[in-house]
């Protein structure tokens, strides 16, 4: 938590966020080319995580709906270029102004409940999200979904000229994108924005009785969550030129929520490790459970939720949440 | 004080829950300095009356005004701002933050605008040098004694920097020892704010109020200074009981 940190856990806390920015920079030069796309995928999911966990983390509440967000993003980026050639760049901040003013609205009808009732009032605006996806299937082909082509993913102004099908290109977006999601949440997370964030989690009433407007202040977190979400599915399509309504469906309501679990929820480094462990984690399993057991067929699905399941019984805290708790109270 | 318009005037205040009237038209007049006693058995309305003046359950009808400001209507954070802290009947603090934490809330309320981290930490440990938890300020709040909690809890409504305190039973379930030392923090607070105190502490309130509003079913049964209510007889058959009683 923020406040009290002296000059020197200041200085760690800098020097272990820009340490794993670095090393995610230099990682492209050795990965090889499988594990390269992967951790670029990877760290476009870790911004979805790490906008989810503004909310569910440091205010408390659990959304199941972020998938809308999320393809709304993906859509609202990737369905001009597709039917208007609308140039990516443009299309890109319209991805997340359609994120950002769907979670704005959806924050300020949801936001009348807590609790359970939240969660049930955001996975149904999700679940409309997602039909409507089917339903406009004429322009968004439902589940079948649509692939941009090369020329569809070319940002050239000027000197620049970037091409989203280059592998090292995407890396480096892909970078660019998460270092400026994970410096925004280190950011909220140590303002004092986040300490009023973090008492509503604790006890809304109280902070509501310390003259907070809680509200607005939960309203303000779902945008933000929301906002950072609907980048990231922007740059994904972008990025991997793909959309279709699985983005919109409840796994990827469920998926984000893992990830921050199995990394640690309010913490800012928890996202992008528990992304990247859980693909790593469900890959491997996958290829092991299938190796034993070539006639069971496994999928990725059950190995998910059996992963949930083990994390809230024996490590509710997640993994940076317990370094935390043990070893590193500084960590923020 | 003659001349002095009051800080706060409630008038003709009523609340009721379902068939239960517990606030019954309630007047009341505080002047700015006063330390004011709100005592009457359990289930007298005392708890619902202050709940309205602070904003946290609405009125069905009457007025409050604050500072000549029409309050009624008014969200609860709102009236914070304005100047009106609440501590609560039950110790409500963040129990899983540490005890700094606790109180930057409130003093990064009360500091109008971003002012540096240096300001924010000055400002806190002052309201905890106050309430002598200088040396607990890294500690978690859940983990500090229940009489360092109250305690925790005065320094986060002493932070907001209010013109009017209301303490909610503040001494329930403190040892003497720290219901002496509560005591004289009370009186050292309502050198610069307006106190409003709820309390079945006989000896805190007699040693501490100027005034004393006796609340019974909801209404008004008698105002006035200490040695007035000490000696009505209406109040005595009541809640008082003799004299003696503590």
């Amino acid at each position: 938590m923020s406040g009290h940190l002296s000059a020197r856990d200041d200085m760690r806390v800098w020097g272990l966020h820009f340490g794993l920015i670095a090393l995610l920079f230099a990682a492209q030069y050795v990965l090889p080319d499988y594990h390269n796309g992967v951790i670029a995928r990877v760290m476009v999911l870790a911004l979805f995580a790490m906008g989810y966990n503004v909310l569910f983390g440091y205010t408390g509440l659990l959304s199941l709906g972020h998938s809308m967000f999320f393809a709304a993003g993906l859509y609202g980026a990737g369905l001009p270029i597709y039917h208007f050639g609308v140039h990516p760049l443009p299309a890109f901040a319209i991805g997340i102004g359609c994120g950002t003013a769907l979670a704005l609205l959806v924050g300020a009808l949801a936001l009348r409940t807590t609790g359970v009732a939240f969660m049930i009032v955001t996975l149904m605006f999700a679940q409309v999200a997602y039909l409507m996806s089917l339903w406009l299937g004429e322009w968004t082909r439902g589940d079948e979904g649509l692939t941009l082509s090369r020329d569809e993913r070319i940002i050239e102004i000027g000197p620049m000229f970037l091409d989203m099908t280059n592998r090292d290109t995407r890396y480096v977006i892909a970078w660019a994108l998460f270092s400026i999601g994970l410096g925004i949440t280190l950011l909220i997370a140590r303002s004092r924005f986040g300490r009023v964030l973090v008492a509503i989690r604790e006890n809304e009433e109280r902070a509501r009785m310390l003259g907070f407007d809680t509200f607005a202040n939960k309203l303000a977190s779902v945008t933000i969550s929301g906002a950072i979400a609907a980048t990231a599915g922007a740059a994904y399509v972008l990025l991997f030129g793909y959309m279709g309504s699985t983005f919109a469906s409840i796994q990827y309501s469920i998926l984000p929520l893992l990830w921050v679990l199995l990394g640690g929820a309010a913490t800012t480094l928890g996202p992008f490790f528990g992304t990247l462990l859980m693909f790593y984690l469900a890959e491997l399993s996958n290829d092991a459970l299938n190796a034993w057991l070539p006639d069971a067929r496994l999928n990725q699905i059950g190995i998910v939720g059996v992963a949930l399941i083990l994390l809230v019984l024996f490590f509710p805290k997640g993994l940076f949440g317990s370094i935390r708790e043990r070893w590193l109270k500084w960590l923020p | 004080m003659a001349a002095v318009t009051p800080l706060l005037v409630v008038d003709d205040l009523h609340r009721s829950f379902g068939g239960l009237k517990a606030v019954d038209g309630v007047d009341l007049t505080v002047m700015p300095g006063e330390v004011r006693a709100i005592i009457g058995p359990n289930g007298a309305g005392k708890s619902t009356l202050v709940g309205l003046i602070c904003g946290r359950i609405e009125p069905t009808s009457g007025s409050i005004v604050f500072d000549g400001r029409d309050i009624t209507s008014m969200p609860a954070h709102r009236r914070v701002r304005q100047g009106i802290a609440y501590t609560f009947q039950i110790t409500s603090i963040f129990p899983n933050l540490t005890v700094f934490d606790n109180v930057a809330l409130p003093v990064q309320r009360s500091q109008h605008h971003a002012v540096g981290a240096a300001r924010l930490r000055r400002g806190v440990l002052e309201a905890l040098e106050r309430v002598g938890l200088t040396d607990r300020a890294d500690q978690t709040a859940g983990e500090l004694a229940y009489g360092h909690q109250r305690l925790l809890e005065v320094a986060m409504g002493l932070s907001l920097k209010p013109r009017l305190l209301i303490l909610d039973e503040p001494t329930q379930g403190l040892s003497d020892g720290e219901i002496e030392g509560f005591i004289a923090l009370v009186r050292e607070i309502a050198r610069d704010a307006t106190v409003m105190l709820i309390e079945h502490n006989m000896a805190v309130v007699m040693s501490l109020a100027h005034r004393i509003t006796v609340l019974s079913s909801g209404k008004v049964l008698a105002e006035g200074t200490p040695e007035e209510i000490r000696a009505d007889t209406h109040v005595q058959a009541a809640y008082l009981g003799t004299p003696d009683d503590d």
